[in-house]
């Protein structure tokens, strides 16, 4: 009798001390991920505050409609990086946007197997991955060397390279999540496939398509590396298309090296400027196109 | 009905072409990274791989991409050694542990961190955040262990491959993360539920139930990850010290380098000469098979247990 009782005294004694060791661990990789979490969170409040900080003092009127005054003077301004940023992400939208769209058609609407669309799938992948300076290396062989100038031309070709692919995944994705039904609503009425899925099924997934183009947008909007190949970079206004351009993330970047107080403030306040850019484009997008769609809650 | 076949071929044909264009991209990076670099690997050959001289003088030139290889492979490995445990944290906290009250706007969080563009991560890293690295990391590391150990023997300066890493590991932490909470929510419910009912903890559950159901698809994420983090270039150019030649193979973690990217982006446009010009294009071709093949093996680890477990969910 008294043994036995011993006995179950030791199992539960082991069992609970192992039991609160389990739990002692389950807490302790608790706190870790929170831990995790704040660490990821930190340097986003710190780049939003710094930028926010540092950059507001340098707008100014001049600061937004004037080209650069001379090196280390802190005068004139960033306009020609604005002007250029907007001519160069333009232009690369006019050409990835709708190509991207239709891709993206395709996979879903047209082909969902066999070789070529998994193929086209695959690489387009794989286009996602590619580091954004090998990609502009493509608009320099093919563009600046054949121009034999630096140019807008360039520059939108490789950003387009690398927006597309987003739009392309965006798109299938979005279409996908569009209900059967609507299609074969369409169908019965005895519309072709090209009405059904420009009339119907793409206006049920606008929202979505347009969500991914202005993703994709914001993120040409800040590649700096194929623009060193591409548009070079220079003090001045626009052109021509076929003459080099200044961009915002670029100009950051020079200004950024340059070993002036003045300068590094006019960094900030590029970097203030590029990120209301973006904000602006997709909070415009939210109010101003969302809103407004007859379909909002299919995708 | 003969006017709309006509207009369904014509459809076809377009989305069709779209399609083949994006085929034709890859092609044309393929093809340009391939004709920039032509003169520099018949003049060098396998010695542009091996070499570490960094001469672009007229009539001594010499071009060697090995320390610049090493310096990727190394800050890419730093940032992967910190990036990867961090993104799995928060991706198991966000859709293991977390309410979805708190869940949903960390994940939007996140999504935003990965929307920042990385020239903004530079600034931001030039200005404040190599200060924070240098006195808060890499002073107490190098008065613990620069005696013993080689790897940290190097007055920190904060303008190093160390930095580069963990600004790069900033920088990948929210793809990797937001990949890894994807496949995580493919791992069917009745898996947690036989874990929990065998009195597990919500720790073992993860590791025994849910991590080891996408391996490798968590595999895939942090390769993923990894093909960023060697081809980032505008980050790494401003805080990673930007020497040349034999220098710039690292001899510690405090050491200034140069990656791949870096010297492309630093020297590009100066570059005195044709040859020159060609072996930045290479350096470019190098990235660009190094990222190709991580890449064609993150998709397909990634892939493919995005199939599987769609197909167990169907059950």
């Amino acid at each position: 009798m008294n043994s036995s009782n011993n006995y179950r005294d030791i199992v539960q004694e082991t069992v609970t001390k192992k039991y609160k060791k389990r739990l002692f661990v389950n807490k302790l990789v608790t706190i870790f991920t929170v831990v995790c979490v704040i660490a990821a969170i930190v340097p986003l409040c710190s780049i939003l505050l710094e930028v926010v900080k540092n950059g507001i003092s340098a707008i100014s009127f001049d600061f937004l409609t004037q080209p650069q005054g001379s090196i280390g003077s802190g005068s004139g301004g960033v306009a020609p990086a604005i002007q250029g940023t907007i001519i160069v992400v333009g232009l690369a939208s006019l050409i990835a946007a709708p190509i991207g769209v239709l891709t993206g058609i395709y996979l879903s609407e047209f082909a969902k197997e066999g070789t070529f669309p998994y193929l086209v799938r695959f690489f387009n992948d794989v286009l996602t991955g590619l580091p954004s300076i090998v990609i502009g290396i493509v608009g320099y062989v093919l563009i600046v060397l054949t121009l034999g100038s630096f140019s807008v031309l360039a520059g939108a070709l490789s950003l387009s390279i690398i927006m597309m692919p987003i739009v392309v995944r965006v798109t299938e994705e979005t279409l996908k999540i569009v209900p059967h039904s609507l299609r074969e609503a369409g169908y019965s009425l005895g519309l072709s496939k090209a009405k059904v899925t420009l009339r119907i099924v793409v206006p049920a997934a606008k929202n979505g398509i347009l969500t991914g183009i202005v993703i994709a947008i914001s993120r040409i909007a800040g590649e700096t590396a194929p623009l060193i190949m591409t548009i070079l970079g220079t003090s001045l206004f626009f052109t021509g298309i076929t003459g080099p351009v200044d961009a915002l993330p670029l100009r950051i970047w020079r200004l950024a090296s340059q070993p002036y107080e003045s300068a590094h403030a006019f960094g900030w306040g590029s970097a203030l400027v590029l990120i209301l850019m973006i904000l602006a484009l997709s909070l415009g997008l939210r109010y101003l196109v969302l809103k407004r769609s007859p379909y909002k809650g299919i995708a | 009905m003969v006017r709309n076949k006509r207009h369904d071929k014509l459809f076809t044909g377009l989305v069709f072409g779209t399609a083949a264009y994006t085929l034709l991209m890859v092609g044309l990076v393929a093809f340009s990274v391939t004709k920039g670099s032509l003169d520099i690997f018949t003049e060098e050959g396998i010695q542009f791989i091996t070499g570490s001289d960094w001469n672009a003088v007229e009539g001594r030139e010499s071009f060697g991409a090995y320390p610049y290889i090493i310096g990727t492979l190394l800050s890419s490995a730093i940032a992967l050694a910190i990036g990867v445990p961090i993104s799995l944290a928060i991706a198991v906290f966000i859709s293991e542990i977390a309410p979805p009250r708190i869940g949903t706007p960390l994940s939007f969080i996140t999504e935003l961190l990965a929307a920042v563009p990385s020239i903004i991560y530079g600034l931001w890293a030039l200005f404040v955040f190599r200060f924070w690295v240098r006195d808060l990391i890499e002073k107490p590391l190098y008065d613990a262990f620069h005696g013993y150990l080689p790897f940290f023997a190097k007055t920190p300066f904060g303008l190093d491959i160390f930095t580069a890493g963990i600004v790069l590991a900033i920088m990948i932490i929210p793809i990797i993360s937001s990949i890894c909470r994807e496949v995580m929510r493919v791992v069917p419910d009745s898996q947690r539920e036989a874990a929990y009912s065998l009195g597990a903890t919500r720790w073992e559950t993860v590791r025994m139930a849910v991590f080891p159901y996408v391996k490798s698809g968590l595999v895939g994420a942090s390769m993923l990850g990894l093909g960023r983090a060697i081809g980032e270039t505008i980050l790494v150019t401003m805080i990673i010290g930007n020497v040349v030649g034999p220098s710039a193979i690292p001899t510690s973690f405090f050491s200034q380098g140069q990656t791949l990217s870096s010297l492309v982006a630093n020297e590009f446009n100066e570059a005195s000469s044709e040859l020159h010009l060609s072996a930045l294009i290479a350096l470019g071709a190098i990235l660009f098979i190094l990222t190709m093949g991580i890449n064609i093996v993150a998709r397909l680890l990634v892939k493919k247990k995005m199939k599987v477990s769609s197909g167990a969910k169907a059950q």
